[in-house]
């Protein structure tokens, strides 16, 4: 936990350093046809006989990967889609704990993306045709972002629903203060 | 910036709990009107006759006899010698979930069943070691351990007949020759799709095996069924909520209680079609009185948790169902919470005693409920005749007899847009699922139970079904005093604590009472204990390898010996921290149970494993 909050510190200073250069991530509408399956080659951590290599990642994976609306889009569904009653805020429940770095079925987005949309034997249900392929890569987003994966500057600190690890009974619901405001102040 | 955050909250949490433990000693109060005990033999609870058979050394059904009073009256192992108490024999069950189930023993062979998948073992008593005689396998669907709230338990098989009768998670009840290990036949009750599992232990009763179902957080509807013992047909099924029709009320429905009495209360006190995701399952204990021809059963928690979504009493959840066995018709019913609050679910254990009564006596359960009081309940009409807190409530002043109700406490509602604190009893209750002894040698009952309170918030849960069904965030920790459990001998008819035992972990496992004048049970840490019935005193301990929340026997072996077995296998819903590899650093995982038990990895590890004790030759 501690090496995970050095490295997030360390990732803030350097995003401070690098925001001036920065252009801000790509963004793009909710509503843009993404492709019409998801997650073709996403297989999990595996072995590939003959000296074989890992699929490419999914050309898709970029547009969600480290994309703070798309995190934040999945952070809504992951309360609304009821993920929260079996992986609470990332610590798990009734499913397996997603903030910890155990990848049963692969951490890869594209992976995750898989396993949401085709559910996995223990349990975890199939929410291909329940959700829409955008919504999955959110989710799959927003589940990386649980474990610290992408890089903070990208994960959301506006208030949606829930938060992420702490939980409302802690942590009394700010006022929402939407990120530009405070870089005008 | 979060750790600076938690380290706020924590010495928030520390001084409101400070403030609880000065401010809130007293216990709520008791407004009893049972009579008066006169002390002496003839002023103790006994168990109903009816349903308390001589022992016959053997343990045929988890409660031990209809009257649920696991309690042997073996009598080798006493307090002057179980200090002396080694280990003959252990058995790995090949499991790493909770294990909550007694080992069955029926003249010299014992049966084993365990959390999903669900296997189940023969062992040979009469051969050194007890070598396996046959292993069954049901091979239930692996995506039900998906729609196990609490961890895929199993809570006990049954014997009856020269057949092994248990439940799968994903929902069927099987039937197994006892001798061969060959299945005679198997029922599918429950629908995963739906978000039902089965974790119970069936009961056989006048030739019928009863099963409820589980999935009081998925917003399923719940029910009991009943099964004829030989082929496993259905025989009859009644609701828990709906229609007077599909919960089996008719002319013989004679609630005490006038909060219990109108026309479809199973519709009527919830908002329109809300009780088809209304919960009110049946996944913990069912006793049978066979004088009166009744079963005794209580419903689980209404779905969803929030109740901001469920305005009303939520018809017939967190209450207690007397039935007729041969036909299902319900003949009372008491509902104990009404409108539940805090998943205080009511499916703890009836223990069946008759006790003191005017000049003679009376028939009554005894029920250690998760609201925090100690029932005793009038059995032939559902009437309380007294309820006391059993530990630390502050979420209600009482029971007011007149008409049952229990009285909340207004400011502890959990409403959407704020978050309640120091909820205690916590979501767990006083008491969760682990049932109780009842020695009718002291006439006490020996609870083992929780010291928990929660902080929590609600919101909109939205039903998908095969999705859980809550809406709450919970948090929970130790109540006043720090230790998060306790082992209580409560004497019924005096209505206090003889002694208690202040355990630092929950105490998630069951109690065995025995004639030899001991009562034993394990600890979350793996800790099984022998302490003395009359004073509490710990007399012998034994470090298992695991955190115990299964059920321990008592039998006598083939050669005459009597014998103290248990599985410890950590898990469930106060072990899903270890058995579900969960991660500490939200508090709420597991319900909230997580941030009361996040010292637990450091303390156990997974693994059911039975172990068989005896005194040395």
């Amino acid at each position: 936990m501690s090496s995970r909050f050095r490295a997030s510190f360390i990732l803030l200073g350097a995003a401070a350093l690098l925001a001036a250069g920065c252009s801000r991530e790509e963004r793009h509408s909710r509503s843009k046809p993404v492709g019409e399956t998801v997650a073709a080659g996403a297989s999990p951590d595996t072995i590939f006989p003959g000296g074989g290599t890992p699929p490419a990642l999914d050309a898709r994976a970029r547009l969600y990967d480290n994309n703070a609306p798309a995190i934040a889009a999945g952070q809504e569904l992951f309360s609304q889609m009821n993920c929260v009653g079996c992986h609470a805020h990332g610590g798990g429940s009734m499913g397996p704990a997603l903030m910890d770095n155990e990848w049963r079925y692969g951490g890869r987005i594209d992976q995750i993306a898989s396993t949401i949309a085709e559910g996995r034997p223990n349990g975890m249900p199939s929410w291909r045709g329940k959700l829409t392929d955008t919504q999955i890569w959110e989710l799959a987003a927003y589940v990386r972002s649980l474990s610290g994966l992408p890089s903070k500057d990208a994960v959301s600190s506006r208030a949606e629903g829930m938060s992420g690890a702490s939980p409302g009974t802690l942590t009394p619901h700010g006022k929402v203060q939407p990120s530009d405001t405070a870089q005008q102040q | 910036m979060r750790s600076v955050t938690t380290a706020v909250l924590a010495g928030l949490a520390a001084l409101t709990a400070g403030a609880l433990m000065s401010s809130c000693n007293k216990r709520a109060a008791d407004n009893s009107t049972a009579a008066n005990a006169p002390s002496g033999a003839a002023a103790r609870a006994v168990p109903a006759a009816a349903a308390y058979p001589a022992d016959n050394g053997n343990w045929e059904m988890p409660s031990k006899d209809y009257a649920s009073t696991r309690f042997s009256a073996l009598n080798q192992i006493t307090p002057a010698n179980v200090g002396k108490l080694g280990i003959d024999f252990t058995f790995s069950t090949a499991t790493t979930h909770g294990f909550e189930a007694p080992p069955l023993v029926v003249d010299g062979t014992m049966y084993l069943i365990t959390p999903w998948p669900n296997i189940l073992y023969a062992l040979d008593l009469t051969k050194p070691g007890a070598p396996a005689k046959w292993v069954f396998k049901p091979n239930p669907a692996a995506a039900s351990q998906g729609v196990a709230c609490c961890g895929p338990v199993n809570r006990g098989a049954v014997f009856s007949n020269g057949r092994i009768i248990f439940n799968t998670l994903d929902g069927s009840t099987i039937a197994v020759d006892a001798k061969s290990g060959e299945q005679v036949w198997r029922t599918q009750l429950a629908d995963i799709q739906k978000g039902e599992t089965i974790t119970m232990a069936p009961l056989v009763a006048a030739g019928k095996v009863l099963v409820g179902n589980s999935g009081g957080e998925m917003g399923v509807r719940g029910w009991v069924a009943a099964l004829d013992e030989g082929s496993g047909k259905l025989a009859w099924k009644a609701y828990n909520v709906g229609p007077d029709k599909d919960v089996l009320i008719g002319p013989r429905f004679k609630p005490f209680y006038a909060m219990d009495r109108g026309k479809d209360l199973g519709v009527t006190s919830w908002p329109p079609n809300a009780w088809k995701t209304g919960g009110a399952t049946v996944w913990g204990w069912i006793s049978y009185d066979p004088q009166l021809h009744l079963i005794y059963y209580g419903t689980s928690n209404p779905g969803p948790w929030n109740p901001d979504q469920r305005p009303g009493d939520n018809k017939w959840t967190a209450g207690v169902f007397a039935r007729d066995v041969s036909t299902g018709e319900a003949v009372w019913f008491y509902q104990s919470t009404p409108h539940d609050l805090f998943d205080y679910d009511d499916i703890n254990e009836s223990i069946l005693a008759d006790i003191p009564w005017g000049n003679g006596r009376r028939p009554v359960l005894l029920r250690p409920d998760r609201n925090g009081y100690f029932y005793v309940i009038d059995r032939r009409s559902g009437q309380v005749l007294s309820a006391a807190p059993y530990g630390y409530v502050n979420t209600s002043t009482g029971v007011d007899l007149k008409s049952g109700r229990l009285q909340y406490v207004a400011e502890k509602e959990p409403k959407p847009g704020r978050v309640v604190r120091n909820i205690c009893p916590a979501s767990p209750g006083m008491k969760d699922w682990n049932p109780s002894a009842f020695s009718p040698i002291t006439g006490l009952v020996y609870i083992p139970h929780n010291n928990l309170c929660q902080d929590e918030g609600v919101m909109q849960a939205n039903y998908i079904s095969g999705t859980p069904y809550v809406g709450a965030d919970v948090k929970m920790y130790a109540g006043p005093g720090g230790n998060r459990g306790l082992f209580t001998a409560w004497d019924p008819m005096r209505r206090r604590a003889v002694w208690e035992i202040k355990e630092d972990l929950p105490v998630w496992s069951p109690a065995l009472a025995t004639a030899g004048g001991l009562v034993f049970y394990g600890t979350l840490d793996g800790w099984f204990k022998a302490v003395d019935a009359r004073t509490g005193k710990l007399l012998w301990r034994f470090k298992t390898g695991s955190g115990i929340i299964g059920q321990p026997i008592s039998y006598r072996g083939p050669d005459g010996r009597q014998y103290i077995a248990v599985v410890s296998g950590v898990g469930g819903w106060a072990g899903a921290v270890v058995a579900g590899k969960l991660d500490v650093k939200d508090p709420t995982g597991a319900l909230g149970f997580v941030n009361a038990t996040k010292d637990l990895p450091n303390k156990t590890t997974a693994g059911g494993m039975l172990y068989v004790f005896t005194l040395p030759r």
